[in-house]
């Protein structure tokens, strides 16, 4: 296997023998069974959810506490050895993809929950908790978390951190970024920091946002103080199914516009909303052209009364189908559709390639259009999701790996995609991240003086680049090569990755 | 309302100081001026480089040059029933968006809706080399490099200096009620916690003085629920004024000879034992102290409680503020390592956030 071009910034190349000396060094610090170098242990690390990579690391280790952390940042730093991160391996853009001479640190252990304070509304936990756990912890004082993304039954909080995941409920109560307090961080060199704090204008500049979304790049979470709030006392979701995505996508503007901010507006197009009925009985209109699914919460007359604004705004923008849930469970059962389409996608075709852009939301309809073009140009089908609300657009490419030359197709369309988002004034990832996966698309989003500027931040964390190297920010020779074959579409983005 | 473009004269000084490693001073309006040291350096005004760039209230998004009054942008939001959330005070007429996003400051609906920089979506920056740099953008979803964009939020101009920042926009709230009643500030700070638990629509909380005043925001009907559970007398007079003189420290209470000083603390922290005259507001999280105490001693007993003092104006007898809060040790060097990634000369407003050299 050979190595990605960034790989070889890392002045480690070891030996078989400098590869022994590592994990015996690694064994003689951690109980044994936290060390794993055989390749039938190291195959359950080889990919996170982006799994048409795959990479066997050179050790994993399991740390337990935060001084074996230290420990392991330690050694890694005086044999100069590249460390990536992971939490439960669900990102999709290849972020904990392992490198092939590196320590995959998995926080996997780290499942405590530390402290919960329910008249301060804050909980701290490791970086090894699933996202839904605080939540199912935190509701016996009426208080969860917030940010829920569709995989929080299996990501990790730390994950969440790192890749400054969203959920459906972002619109109305943020991202993670709005919604933590404090960090622990160990730094490449295995110094522990605190960034943030309960109380407010913690000195200094604003680590914790920088923090947020570096997905590995300048440092291990190891600690992560989180905000919690009340569990709105009533919801009430409406579905609605539009003649044409033009006109499900004017009423999302609509309701903004008249001052209400919904707990979550998704919106499914076709193709999405026939494959989720198939597979959930959600319930959903199979002739609509699009779907919206509008979820108000609040207290119960508060809810009751926007509703009907909403019902008013959905009619006068030619919804030709307009349901209100009646109950508890028919909320759910509107939900589970949506919350299910990925899966609903996967039966309809063997593969999908999940992308992630945003866009101003007025572009949408023009967006769609393009999307559709590129679709037909490549021969590969295109489902929607999208949340509606923020502007997030998750295009599913489908796709048959199997077929030669598809996956790479599918690559490239999905690459096309991103550029049309960046085009419209958006940007290539809004919640998944960059990781392996856009290095391509960031040489288009960003000139070569703020790629330089990444790099220096990065430098300011990290002087050795031994967090993560390679991910997120593409090195400037990497981009003069995409721009030089830009112009031959359908090229490998990592023509040095084995892939399956 | 005038538009101005002044980047390439703005870039053009940055560059030549870049050359020179003169050091400059950032100023927008010079509200701000008397937080943290005096700055040193040859004036760089952005006051010059205003307008706004962009305005698309269905999308929530608002993007405008540094040198914008924001009484402007209030101006042009409230047309549209829209505000800037974050509650931003002026201290000074004629406060700029750059100056504001540079101090990070926000106001008394912070803490339910979130500061400053929970809004910043995007800027356009010159860094210390006077390079034009682009970070975020006019989407709320954007997780394309890293976040600098918040990281400029609240550095007082020291990593760059803001020419142009996208902000989230929220509607107005349909209605806003205050409700007041009598509290000794412990049974205050314990009451404003209770009910930040419970989802009632609170948009400000506030004591002094022994009274304990609350904000309710949101839809009619919401406003009205949480008014009920709540109880308390509704403030009708002047009840704008209040939370206006609030973010802008012209209540009675800061009308004060002492020196203020802005108490940080986990929200419900008992009151201190520090003598002075108190304010508490955003939960419990802030407080105002007015106070002649010797500055040690405060900052001491505030990091007891798990909290920071930042020394905000000096009284008549302390002509000088004091330095903020220091930093530990390997924290100290990535600050410095940051400040060198964005400004290697050392030119943009050295004189601020105290990172020595
Ligand atoms: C079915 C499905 C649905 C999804 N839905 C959503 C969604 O709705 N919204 C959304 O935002 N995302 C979604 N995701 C993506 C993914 O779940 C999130 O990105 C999640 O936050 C990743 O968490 P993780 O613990 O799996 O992290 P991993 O995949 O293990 O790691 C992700 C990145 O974070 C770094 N990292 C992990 N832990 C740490 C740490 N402790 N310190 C430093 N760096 C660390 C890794 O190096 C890597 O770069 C979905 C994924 C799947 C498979």
């Amino acid at each position: 296997m050979m190595n990605p071009t960034a790989e070889k910034a890392c002045p480690w190349d070891p030996t078989a023998a400098d590869r022994e000396h590592l994990l015996a060094e690694l064994r003689q610090c951690l109980p044994a069974d936290s060390v794993l170098g055989d390749p039938e242990a190291l195959a359950p690390y080889e990919c996170d959810g982006l799994s048409v990579y795959r990479r066997l690391p050179l050790a994993v280790v399991l740390p337990e506490t935060v001084a074996q952390v230290q420990t392991i940042m330690r050694l890694c730093a005086r044999f100069k050895v590249p460390v990536v991160a992971r939490g439960a391996g669900t990102g999709l853009s290849g972020g904990a993809l392992p490198l092939a001479d590196g320590v995959l640190l998995s926080l996997a252990k780290f499942t405590r929950i530390l402290e919960l304070n329910p008249l301060e509304r804050w909980a701290r936990v490791e970086p090894g908790v699933r996202n839904i756990v605080i939540s199912e912890t935190a509701a016996e004082y009426g208080l969860y978390y917030a940010p829920d993304p569709s995989s929080q039954i299996a990501c990790t909080i730390g994950g969440n951190v790192a890749e400054n995941s969203g959920g459906v409920h972002c619109l109305k109560y943020g991202l993670t970024v709005h919604n933590i307090l404090a960090l622990g961080i160990i730094t490449a060199e295995g110094e522990y920091i605190t960034i943030g704090g309960l109380a407010p204008h913690s000195p200094g500049y604003d680590l914790l946002a920088l923090f947020t979304g570096s997905e590995g790049m300048l440092g291990v979470i190891v600690d992560v103080t989180v905000k919690l709030l009340p569990i709105p006392e009533y919801a009430q979701v409406l579905l609605a199914g539009f003649p044409s995505l033009g006109a499900a996508g004017n009423a999302v503007g609509r309701i903004i516009a008249k001052g209400i901010i919904p707990a979550g507006l998704e919106m499914m197009d076709q193709a999405a909303t026939r494959a989720a009925e198939d597979f959930v009985h959600a319930g959903y209109p199979m002739d609509a052209a699009a779907i919206l699914l509008c979820e108000l919460d609040g207290v119960e007359a508060e809810v009751r009364a926007q509703a009907d604004s909403v019902r008013g705004i959905l009619e006068s923008c030619g919804a030709d189908h307009l349901q209100t849930a009646v109950d508890e469970s028919e909320r759910m059962r509107l939900w589970a559709g949506r919350k299910a389409a990925f899966p609903a996608v996967g039966r309809i075709s063997p593969d999908y390639y999940c992308m992630d852009g945003t866009i101003p939301r007025r572009h949408l309809a023009e967006v769609l259009e393009r999307i559709s073009q590129l679709s037909e140009e490549y021969g590969l089908p295109v489902v929607n999701v999208f949340h509606a609300g923020d502007g997030n657009l998750h295009p599913l490419i489908l796709f048959d790996a199997n077929r030669e030359g598809e996956l790479t197709q599918a690559e490239a369309l999905g690459g096309q995609i991103l550029e049309v988002c960046v085009e419209m004034g958006g940007t290539i990832t809004g919640e998944h991240g960059v990781g392996i996966e856009k290095l391509n698309q960031m040489c288009v989003q960003f000139p070569e003086a703020e790629l330089c500027q990444f790099h220096a931040v990065k430098k300011a964390f990290d002087a050795d680049g031994l967090l993560n190297p390679g991910k997120a920010v593409p090195t400037l020779h990497r981009c003069a090569e995409f721009g030089a074959m830009h112009v031959h579409r359908g090229k490998l983005p990592f023509p040095e990755l084995e892939r399956f | 309302m005038s538009n101005r473009d002044a980047l390439s004269s703005l870039q053009a000084q940055v560059c030549k100081a870049f050359e020179t490693q003169s050091p400059l001073a950032i100023v927008g309006s010079d509200s701000k001026s008397f937080l943290g040291t005096a700055d040193e350096g040859t004036p760089l005004s952005t006051a010059g480089h205003r307008g706004v760039v962009s305005y698309e209230p269905e999308e929530l998004v608002l993007t405008a040059r540094a040198g914008t009054p924001l009484d402007e942008l209030e101006a042009l939001l409230t047309e549209k029933r829209q505000m800037l959330a974050f509650e931003p005070p002026r201290f000074a007429p004629g406060a700029t968006l750059g100056g504001t996003i540079a101090c990070g400051l926000s106001g008394p609906r912070a803490p339910y809706c979130g500061t400053a920089r929970d809004f910043v979506l995007g800027t356009r920056i010159l860094n210390g080399r006077g390079e034009y740099l682009r970070f975020g953008g006019e989407v709320m979803k954007n997780v394309a490099g890293y976040d600098i964009s918040r990281l400029m939020t609240g550095a007082c101009g020291t990593l760059g200096i803001l020419l142009e920042i996208s902000l989230k926009v929220l509607p107005m709230p349909e209605r806003e009620l205050t409700l007041v009643r009598d509290a000794s500030a412990s049974d205050a700070i314990e009451l404003m916690n209770r009910w930040a638990g419970l989802p009632i629509a609170l948009s400000a909380t506030c004591h002094t003085d022994e009274r304990l005043y609350l904000r309710l925001s949101g839809p009619e009907a919401a406003v009205g629920e949480a008014s009920k559970r709540i109880g308390g007398d509704s403030m009708v007079e002047g009840e704008n004024n209040f939370w206006l003189k609030l973010r802008e420290h012209t209540l009675e209470f800061f009308n004060r000879p002492e020196s203020l000083w802005r108490i940080s603390l986990p929200s419900a922290t008992p009151p201190l034992a520090l003598t002075g005259a108190w304010l508490t507001e955003w939960g419990g999280a802030q407080r105002w102290l007015l106070s002649d105490e010797d500055g040690a001693h405060i900052s001491e007993i505030v990091a007891k409680a798990g909290g920071h003092a930042l020394s905000f104006r000096a009284g008549s007898k302390a002509p000088e503020a004091s330095d903020p809060p220091p930093l530990s040790s390997p924290m100290l060097s990535i600050h410095r390592r940051l400040k060198q990634a964005f400004d290697p000369a050392g030119i943009l407003n050295p004189g601020r956030l105290l990172l020595g050299s």
